[in-house]
């Protein structure tokens, strides 16, 4: 830290008006060696999270366990239920049955697996979350509107104020501001 | 410096829509347009009927479903064929939303959000009239696989398991669906609404979400994920609910195409019924360059090519009931055509099949109020059907001396006219409280509208 007389500091950041600027300036600082910049749009701008780094998602991995253990464990239910707990003999048919418990391993599976996507998308993306200190940010309220902002966090490794201020400067943002944490 | 994005004109969206003014025109239908007398009037009207509609519910419980039309051989009445009706009419939504992102539909776009909110309540009509046709409705748990002091497991090969699980399911995932498509623009909504207690509402439900391009891929994968899963998932959910008629083995019921005609069915009620939807809310609230034209003609293409299936499902139905040379089916047939319902059957087949082919001209599917009226009578025909399907086969099946009518009494119409506003009661109090259309994929598609015009 520069001075001890100074609030913490989340990061400095810069607040842009289209997406295009954006995505060049993700793509510059990324290029800079700032691997935890964050850039935050009003809507999905293909490209803009892998401009900053960012390679893959989690939630298909957890999405396809979810299925998987909702089908697996819904067919398991109806095995057991039919077969161990509770059979019932209905003129000698077989007890396993399995292709009429397919629509029910079916459901389960789907069910478990959107349930999943929720989860992993919330999780891994750090929500819910009540206070995030960029919201207090000057201006930040349009991040939900029609501007477009990136942030260069303090906690990248070897941050300098002063050298990250001067980068974001060279990109021209409509304004720059810093975010206490 | 570039100028702020503005949308040019690609048919589903007009021109002249940059991001702010597109979420300025959605957010403040909600935030900040007055509550004027139509809305106040419908949202009376409708509340009034809603409570009507718990009263009757209460006196069911206390009484028992002898107020009902219902009885042996007619067991099944209008609840059976109204939930049948309403998880029809909650197809569309998540075909919208699901099969035509996947499809890479963009017209979807303006329409898929509050096609899901439709989803959502015709789904929960269609959970209630199950359960308001159980003799002993506070038992409904049992059908729930549970620990219990009976030692007894539902029967899972049974298709009405089977209908708890879809319904269910479907129920679950499309919540989670819309609600997932919902969090950037309860961001917005956050972010925007000027009183203290909003933005503690919005904020709260926007689950902190500040629109972080990592949250944004997250977001999209999990969209499509869902979308994917949700796919296979609207198709199993009627073909699930059809297989409750198929695998009975009365005559009416027990037919191979009876889930394919019954997906294509619900989506041809479902699509009607976003039409029915659409049409007035982008009157009350001047939509028309959000929902335009060419909108209304895509879904009367899809009202013209399901109608078709359906009509095929009526003539394959028709044609087995002969080439089986099974004399139950041929006389069920005979009696669908000339026995007591046949009125019902003849006035369904011109509302769903002849009275769509208005679509073939392109000046009928670009009229908003041919479209309303025919969205109407194409729900109305749907009705039509599904009591055909339930209680025609059902008063006409083997012994003669087993035949008997099932004539509705009052409380079967007041249950039916209830749902019906119910429904309209929820939706009034959606477009109010929730954004209707999307912000965030409206403001990608004026994005992708200004990239093609570069």
């Amino acid at each position: 830290m520069t001075a001890p007389s100074t609030p913490p500091l989340y990061g400095v950041l810069a607040e842009f008006a289209s997406a295009d600027h954006l995505l060049a300036a993700a793509r510059r600082v990324r290029a800079a060696g700032y691997s935890r910049a964050e850039a935050y749009a009003p809507f999905d701008v293909e490209g803009l999270a892998e401009a900053l780094g960012f390679e893959r998602s989690s939630v298909p991995l957890f999405t396809f366990c979810g299925a998987l253990l909702g089908g697996l464990s819904g067919y398991f239910m109806q095995w057991y239920a039919a077969v161990i707990d509770y059979p019932v003999d209905i003129g000698g048919r077989p007890l396993h049955s399995w292709p009429m418990f397919m629509p029910v391993t079916f459901e389960l599976a789907v069910l478990g697996g959107a349930i999943a996507a929720v989860i992993a998308m919330l999780l891994a993306s750090g929500l819910p979350r009540l206070r995030h200190p960029i919201a207090d940010a000057p201006d930040f309220e349009l991040a939900t509107r029609n501007r477009f902002f990136l942030c260069l966090r303090s906690d990248e490794p070897g941050f300098d104020r002063a050298a990250a201020e001067q980068l974001l400067d060279e990109l021209r943002p409509l304004r720059r501001a810093e975010v206490p944490r | 410096m570039a100028a702020p994005a503005v949308s040019r004109d690609i048919g589903v969206l007009h021109a002249g829509w940059g991001y702010a003014s597109i979420g300025d025109k959605i957010a403040d239908i909600v935030l900040t347009r007055p509550v004027r007398w139509p809305w106040r009037a419908a949202f009376l009207a409708t509340s009034m009927a809603t409570l009507v509609f718990v009263a009757a519910m209460s006196y069911l419980f206390v009484t028992g479903i002898g107020i009902w039309g219902v009885n042996i051989p007619v067991a099944w009445g209008f609840a059976i064929a109204n939930c049948v009706w309403w998880i029809g009419i909650g197809h569309a939504g998540t075909f919208i939303s699901a099969v035509l992102l996947l499809l890479r539909q963009r017209w979807r776009t303006s329409i898929n959000r509050f096609a899901e909110a439709m989803t959502l309540f015709a789904a929960g009509m269609a959970g209630l009239f199950p359960i308001l046709h159980l003799g002993r409705p506070w038992f409904l748990y049992w059908i729930a696989p549970y620990p219990n002091r009976m030692n007894l497991w539902p029967q899972f090969r049974s298709p009405l398991v089977w209908d708890f699980f879809a319904i269910g399911t479907y129920i679950v995932v499309s919540f989670l669906f819309w609600y997932l498509g919902l969090i950037p623009d309860l961001a917005t909504l956050r972010d925007r609404a000027a009183s203290k207690w909003k933005r503690i509402a919005f904020g709260l439900g926007a689950l902190g979400w500040t629109g972080e391009a990592r949250h944004w891929a997250r977001h999209r994968s999990a969209y499509l994920l869902i979308a994917g899963l949700a796919t296979p998932l609207v198709v199993s959910v009627h073909s699930v609910v059809s297989l409750d008629f198929a695998i009975g083995n009365t005559p009416g019921y027990h037919s191979t195409i009876f889930p394919p005609y019954f997906v294509a069915g619900a989506l041809f009620s479902g699509f009607a019924m976003v039409l029915t939807l659409a049409i007035p809310l982008r009157r009350a609230f001047g939509l028309h360059d959000f929902i335009t034209d060419v909108h209304l003609d895509h879904a009367a293409k899809v009202l013209l090519a399901t109608g078709a299936l359906v009509a095929y499902g009526y003539l394959a139905e028709t044609f087995m009931a002969f080439y089986s040379g099974d004399e139950f089916e041929i006389a069920m047939t005979v009696d669908r055509w000339s026995g007591a319902y046949a009125p019902v059957y003849w006035s369904m087949l011109f509302c769903n099949v002849l009275a769509p082919q208005v679509l073939w001209w392109r000046r009928a599917r670009r009229s908003a109020l041919l479209l309303f009226f025919l969205s109407l009578v194409i729900n109305l025909g749907m009705w039509m059907e599904r009591v055909t399907i339930v209680v025609q086969s059902l008063h006409h099946d083997f012994l003669p001396a087993a035949w008997g009518l099932f004539v509705p009494t009052a409380w079967d119409w007041i249950f039916l006219v209830g749902s019906i506003c119910a429904f309209a009661w929820l939706f009034l109090v959606f477009i109010r409280l929730l954004p209707s259309i999307s912000i965030s994929e409206m403001r990608s598609l004026a994005r992708e509208s200004t990239q093609e015009a570069a």
